[in-house]
């Protein structure tokens, strides 16, 4: 049974926690509010009291439910390994279907489910974005910041909408001389509206090593903000477009650049469609050759060293929750960076603590999300690097934010762009006389 | 529910943010990490930021008759946080800084909410050390392991919690408050109350302010990890250790259960037959390391030990304290409860109370597993369980109290670490008889009438 269809689903799950509180040394959000409910402990316990109909569901309980980043720190700091990050989704899901969405987020959600009217929701808004976004002048991405306190404070630093999304500016195929196989790119979001560059540095580097790349124009959003957020059904509808864009498509592979979207399609797609057995058993074909683009490039590829020209940059590299401990993918990364002639890669310390960003956690508590901020940023700061790298176009928005914040000058890119740059450099290099 | 006058008086002291009246909050403070133990929720939960905050809640609280307990990361095994009988739970947290490092005096001044390992880090970056190193060291804070007296790893050279507080400022149960003790090591001026509020569970006073020793860091340090296929070898080899004048920092003990879950669980090679492991570390100057090691692997061998092994370098080590750092979380993977009990003996009986323990745990049909810090005597017999299975929870509670019976009858103590708390109340005339637990009343009774303060905790109340 998965966790998003009941909460007897994680029973076992709660009786595993002997609430010793080691969650309590590494969950971002304990460390800033020092109150037991921010803690896996404390939630584990409201669920506790949930199942033993000692409480009731409340709105107040969904309140505290949303007090989690889903960073998956305390999993792996539980001594008795409490998947906590299942616990928290089926309590947001059971919220969900005893006292319905949030009304701010169900509008989110149904328009994500609607493409077409997003699309032109997202156009309307890189022409009219202006009136509510305020330009931060001479950045290395265009970025803005709110010019009114909407609710979500003037802290966060927004990337501009892009002009033309990804998937409307490439070709849906994109071939290649004598291709050695075919990927399709699930781009997200992020990726197709804001951060439309690291979109583009991913089709370069695939390319370059003789892959043709598929971008399904009917694909979607992963679904991932609804899925955490309770919003089953949503989440649903996402997966099942998703699954038939890219069947229709073929591929021998799946590609993201995305965090989020790696985890969707590795596992939650599956866990979402468990009920209907085609479905499913599509969602697992796919769960099997999907691959994070470094993951993919590492060990699938593996992608061609020469050609490579020099970046010279110091970078320090941000683990991705949902990459890191999600998927299990650190070393890639870094591996990828260390081949890079000229990159100096120099580590922070606790790289892999999360940035506080956690998607629309960021939106509903916005101070909590820029205080866990400024220790990352702080912690970027001391390695004097000028180049920070990380997997996910949702922190790089978060570290982005962090540094502009704190007046630091630091760029903030994905891993592929850095590897992209590289090989455009090389060609470069080629070009020059000797 | 505390009358609404209660409520706006904390309000205006503490500020709206940190005084948490509803439900959803106030239910995770109804628990700390003391298995198998019945919850109880607070009326509020109060952040104080200073010590005058505090002492104005305690004035409050007298007033009106309602019980304060002070909490820290309620980490704590012996129910000793669980706000039994309502009132205001006092989160000591948000006094969370070190206010010294004294390098001269070698001491360091702390608020109660500074977790362990914070202090650690700040007294490592000149070369020292805070040695009380519970298991939970970096998430129990200093108040609270303060005021349960916390032991760990190193207490058979190190010591205790106890051995390591030189002064305290304490908000009484009138609200007055007291400074005792201080940065001097000789310190005769009245009676010792900064030991007497050292263990007291919160039940005398409310720390909010701790000076502590620290010492030099050690230099260097060896492991040596040892197999033996007999219990009473084992103890003989511990024995012989101390009585060839050496001292360990560490000197740790499994069980055969303890090897056999352990083993499955992060497979260390360990050998499944093997009826005792014992780990030591030696700590100190390089030379002095090197010396006493080789000395402890020839008192090892030469006691039978079936397989001795010394940790080449850091990574060894780690593999070698592998097996023991994954005991309680292998053993806390296999039953859904684990009560973890440290009646603690003289250590020339560690292998009587092994023996001991196995003989209770066939007696009540149980899984007993018993690991612990063999060279201080202070076992950690760990029953695994369910507590949803009331008959078999019947058993626990038996052998529990069959366990401390043992304990006593060989000259220990019910408890060697975790306090009394809630959770030992009922045996503590078995270690002092009824003329000792009325001494107690008596302390309790000249500094908290009212019974104020962690009510329902170490003192009975007639």
């Amino acid at each position: 049974m998965s966790v998003y269809n009941s909460l007897d689903s994680i029973t076992e799950e709660l009786h595993k926690c002997m609430k010793c509180g080691n969650c309590m040394a590494v969950c971002p959000i304990y460390k800033e509010t020092r109150q037991e409910v921010a803690v896996a402990r404390g939630k584990i316990s409201l669920v506790e009291y949930l199942l033993s109909g000692e409480i009731t569901m409340t709105e107040g309980m969904a309140d505290r439910f949303s007090l989690c980043t889903t960073c998956m720190a305390c999993n792996t700091n539980c001594p008795c390994g409490v998947r906590f990050d299942k616990i928290i989704l089926a309590a947001r899901a059971e919220a969900v279907r005893k006292k319905g969405l949030h009304p701010v987020k169900k509008i989110a959600f149904t328009a994500l489910k609607m493409q077409r009217v997003f699309d032109f929701g997202m156009k309307a808004g890189s022409i009219f974005q202006g009136v509510a976004l305020k330009n931060i002048p001479d950045r290395h991405s265009k970025l803005a910041r709110m010019r009114v306190d909407i609710g979500i404070g003037k802290e966060k630093v927004f990337p501009m909408l892009s002009k033309k999304t990804l998937r409307s500016e490439l070709p849906e195929v994109i071939t290649v001389k004598n291709p050695k196989m075919r990927v399709g790119f699930f781009t997200g979001c992020m990726i197709n509206y804001f951060y439309t560059d690291i979109g583009r540095a991913v089709v370069e580097v695939l390319t370059e090593n003789d892959i043709e790349v598929v971008i399904p124009r009917f694909q979607a959003c992963c679904g991932i903000p609804a899925s955490v957020n309770g919003d089953v059904g949503s989440a649903r509808t996402l997966a099942k477009r998703n699954l038939r864009a890219f069947e229709r498509m073929g591929a021998d592979a799946l590609v993201v650049a995305c965090s989020s979207g790696g985890t969707a399609w590795k596992h939650v797609f599956g866990e979402l469609l468990e009920n209907d057995p085609e479905l499913k058993a599509l969602a697992d074909k796919w769960a099997k050759k999907s691959y994070d683009i470094s993951e993919f490039l590492i060990h699938q590829v593996p992608f061609k060293k020469d050609g490579l020209g020099r970046v010279a940059r110091k970078v320090t590299y941000h683990d991705p929750c949902h990459l890191n401990r999600g998927q299990g993918i650190s070393k890639e990364p870094r591996e990828i960076l260390k081949s890079i002639p000229g990159v100096e890669l120099i580590e922070m310390k606790e790289a892999g603590r999360c940035c506080g960003m956690a998607g629309s956690f960021s939106l509903v508590h916005p101070e909590l999300s820029v205080q866990i901020s400024d220790h990352k940023t702080a912690d970027i700061q001391t390695t004097n690097t000028d180049t920070v790298a990380t997997g996910c176009p949702a922190c790089r928005l978060q570290l982005q934010s962090g540094l502009e914040n704190a007046r630091l000058d630091g760029e903030v890119l994905h891993t592929i762009q850095i590897l992209a740059e590289s090989y455009r450099v090389g060609k470069e290099e080629l070009r020059r006389p000797k | 529910m505390l009358a609404h006058e209660i409520l706006q008086e904390l309000v205006q002291v503490l500020g709206r943010e940190n005084v948490l009246t509803e439900q959803e909050d106030l239910l995770t403070y109804a628990y700390d990490a003391t298995a198998a133990m019945k919850h109880h929720t607070p009326d509020v939960v109060v952040s104080p930021l200073s010590t005058e905050q505090v002492a104005e809640v305690v004035k409050i609280a007298m007033r009106y008759h309602v019980p304060i307990y002070p909490r820290g990361s309620g980490t704590n095994l012996s129910g000793g946080t669980i706000p039994t009988e309502g009132g205001i739970v006092l989160s000591m947290l948000n006094l969370n800084k070190i206010l010294e490092v004294d390098q001269d005096n070698l001491t360091a001044t702390v608020q109660p909410g500074v977790i362990i390992q914070a202090l650690n880090n700040e007294a490592a970056k000149l070369g020292l050390l805070y040695p009380p190193d519970p298991g939970t060291v970096t998430t129990a804070t200093m108040g609270g392991s303060v005021s349960e007296c916390s032991g760990g790893l190193r207490g058979l050279k190190y010591g205790v919690t106890k051995h390591y507080i030189m002064g305290l400022q304490l908000v009484l149960a009138n609200g007055e408050v007291i400074r005792w003790g201080g940065k001097t090591v000789k310190n005769v001026t009245g009676y010792d109350l900064v030991a007497l509020f050292t263990g007291a569970e919160g039940t005398l006073g409310i720390i909010t302010e701790i000076i502590v020793k620290l010492i030099p860091a050690p230099e260097a340090r060896k492991s040596i990890l040892a197999v033996f296929d007999d219990v009473d070898k084992a103890g003989k080899a511990i024995a012989a250790i101390i009585r060839n004048k050496v001292i360990p920092a560490t000197l740790e003990i499994m069980d055969n259960v303890t090897i056999q879950t352990v083993e499955n669980f992060v497979h260390a090679g360990l050998p499944l037959d093997a009826e005792a492991v014992l780990l030591c570390e030696v700590d100190g100057y390089q030379e002095v390391v090197e010396r006493e090691a080789v000395l402890v692997e020839r008192i090892l061998n030469e006691e039978g030990a079936v397989q001795v092994k010394i940790a080449k370098d850091d990574q060894e080590r780690d593999l070698l304290w592998l097996a023991r750092r994954s005991a309680l979380p292998a053993l806390a993977q296999k039953r859904p409860t684990t009560v973890l009990e440290d009646a603690t003996v003289p250590r020339s009986k560690i292998p009587d109370m092994l023996k001991a323990i196995r003989r209770i745990a066939t007696k009540h049909n149980l899984q007993i597993a018993t690991f612990g810090h063999a060279g201080d005597g202070n076992l950690h017999p760990t029953i695994l369980t369910d507590e949803r299975d009331l008959e078999e929870m019947k058993r626990v509670h038996l052998a529990v109290d069959e366990i401390f019976q043992v304990a006593i009858a060989l000259g220990g103590t019910l408890s060697g670490e975790h306090g009394i708390g809630i959770a030992k109340m009922k045996y503590l005339a078995w270690e002092f008889g009824e003329a000792g637990v009325a001494a107690l009343r008596h302390i309790k009774e000249a500094l908290d009438p009212d019974y104020i303060l962690n009510p329902g905790k170490l003192v009975r109340r007639d």
